[in-house]
């Protein structure tokens, strides 16, 4: 069973002089190992509509069912939370523990897991996040460099094994090779696992690129779900809702400018593969 | 959890109070708390009671919020004065059963006591609620700048306490961030023995001292970079002015001492 967000609302501050609606009325089905893209202005209630899928809010109305459970209930939240991995923008500084792999260990042992299980899961988690066992278990997670210190973080989260990887802005702060990384490895989680993929990003070019399916928000609501090609496709005007297009689209579009005639393509590859098709044909 | 924490309960207005300098503000309340201490009369308390209703009429602060201020004091007053009436054994004896003795004596230390505990709370809480943070610390440097000769560090001292105060929010809103994330990773706050949650809690105090220190660090790093060295030759963008009104205030203070101590030495 998929996660099912049903007409749910937020408010924040609510009653008060500051009130405002995160979440307006959303609706959302994300199917078991899909890989799939949010995108939206800054304030558009992403980052909310994912706390609320990790379980970590109670929904004020509508709900969120996850695998089954409804966290609408408060006892069906905190036992469905288990099923997703809730990645906060910046997971590395929630690292606390002595040693890398302690801290890999605490999400499994809240779950009260055996301790063989527990070890078994921090050296997959380790390894399938590029982080070699012999390296890195007995160091502090506080001398890793900043990149291998979001590795380590994003294990803790995957050694839970959950079912939805939910992220916000996991790139954030990285350099392009260290967010394509970032990405190439969520990726291969993915298809290692059968998790789904669930990721807010401010960088169309990897939401175009990785996405099997992406969400539009705009002011607390939903605007479009559809495939890359669909959002980017050009019928949707991602500029005047504060968002900029996929380098390629841009592209496309200054060729098409010249007068040179361009399918829509939105990844840079597929772009850069289109155009040296054509060259060889001429 | 963190949330209900509130510091610096400054409340907002433009009265008489509010715009009195902050070092008047601050002398003038080192003077009350010395005339709260020298009371010994009960007209007299009344008097300085009477005093405190009229600076809060004046800078129109709600009584609910001294009120508020004199609530988690509660427990002190309660005590301070159930100790005051035992031990204290002085006057006619009121009362007596087993080891237990009330004198009037004793009596009457516990009530002042306690009313110079409520004063002197009332007081204070109302110099904070109609005085900023930062203008606090602004009048404590200028307030102290001149022991600075004699090598005493006001200024570092106000800066410490302004960039405390400045990151107090921050801190609570990592503090909420970091209690979200480990939430996520299964962390339990909520239920357990005490010392479950004691161990719970350190997996957001190391993340959260960690922090702290980064940002100690970046805000050393950019205070340089801008040429900070100190408060040697630094200008201000408000600069400190005493008006007539700080005048009035402190004669009406000076009223009110000298009203206690005539009375106290005619008696």
């Amino acid at each position: 069973m998929p996660i099912e967000v049903k007409r749910l609302c937020h408010t924040y501050l609510a009653g008060t002089a500051g009130e405002k609606a995160a979440l307006k009325d959303i609706e959302l089905n994300i199917e078991k190992g899909e890989f799939f893209g949010i995108i939206g202005h800054t304030g558009s209630g992403k980052s909310t509509l994912l706390q609320h899928m990790g379980g970590i809010m109670p929904p004020e109305a509508g709900t969120v069912i996850v695998d089954g459970y409804d966290f609408a209930d408060k006892k069906q939240r905190i036992e469905g939370r288990k099923k997703v991995g809730l990645v906060f923008q910046y997971p590395e500084y929630q690292l606390f523990e002595e040693t890398v792999a302690k801290d890999i260990a605490f999400g499994p042992k809240n779950m009260k897991l055996e301790q063989e299980e527990i070890d078994r899961r921090v050296r997959r988690a380790m390894e399938l996040v590029g982080l070699d066992w012999e390296r890195f278990a007995e160091k502090s997670p506080f001398e890793l460099s900043g990149g291998e210190k979001r590795r380590a973080a994003l294990a803790g989260i995957i050694a839970m094994e959950p079912g939805y990887l939910i992220l916000d802005e996991p790139m954030a702060g990285l350099d392009p090779a260290g967010r394509r990384a970032i990405l190439d490895m969520l990726d291969g989680i993915r298809r290692e696992t059968g998790c789904a993929v669930i990721m807010v990003s401010h960088s169309m070019d990897d939401i175009a690129a990785y996405s099997d399916r992406v969400a539009v928000m705009q002011d607390g609501s939903i605007i479009s779900t559809g495939t890359p090609a669909e959002i980017f496709g050009g019928e949707l005007d991602l500029e005047a809702m504060g968002l900029e297009l996929p380098a390629a689209s841009g592209l496309g579009n200054l060729l098409r400018s010249k007068g040179m005639d361009v399918p829509e393509i939105y990844t840079m590859d597929g772009m850069a593969e289109y155009l040296l098709g054509r060259r060889q044909s001429a | 959890m963190l949330k209900d924490i509130t510091l610096g309960q400054y409340f907002p207005g433009n009265s008489f109070v509010h715009r009195l300098d902050p070092r008047t503000k601050l002398l003038l309340m080192s003077a009350y708390i010395v005339a709260v201490f020298i009371v010994r009369n009960m007209w007299l308390f009344t008097l300085v009671a009477a005093y405190v209703i009229g600076v809060t009429a004046i800078a129109g602060v709600p009584v609910s919020y001294l009120w508020r201020s004199l609530k988690p004091l509660r427990f002190i007053l309660i005590f301070m004065f159930v100790i005051n009436l035992l031990v204290t054994a002085t006057g006619d004896t009121l009362f007596e059963w087993w080891i237990i003795k009330i004198t009037t004596g004793g009596l009457r230390q516990a009530v002042y006591i306690s009313l110079r505990l409520i004063l002197l709370v009332s007081g204070t809480s109302l110099m904070t609620l109609t005085t900023t943070p930062i203008a606090l610390t602004d009048g404590l440097e200028r307030l102290l700048s001149p022991f600075a000769k004699m090598g005493f560090p006001a200024h570092e001292l106000a800066m410490m306490m302004t960039i405390a105060l400045r990151f107090i929010p921050t801190l609570i809103e990592e503090a909420d961030k970091i209690t979200r994330a480990q939430t996520a990773r299964g962390a339990d706050f909520e239920t357990g023995s005490l010392i479950d949650r004691a161990k719970a809690m350190v997996t957001i105090l190391v993340p959260l001292f960690v922090s702290a220190f980064r940002r100690a660090d970046e805000l050393a790093m950019a205070m340089e970079s801008r040429c900070y060295h100190g408060g040697e030759g630094r200008t201000r963008m408000t600069v400190l002015k005493y008006t007539k009104n700080d005048l009035k205030a402190a004669l009406s203070m000076a009223l009110l001492i000298g009203i206690i101590i005539t009375v106290q030495a005619v008696a």
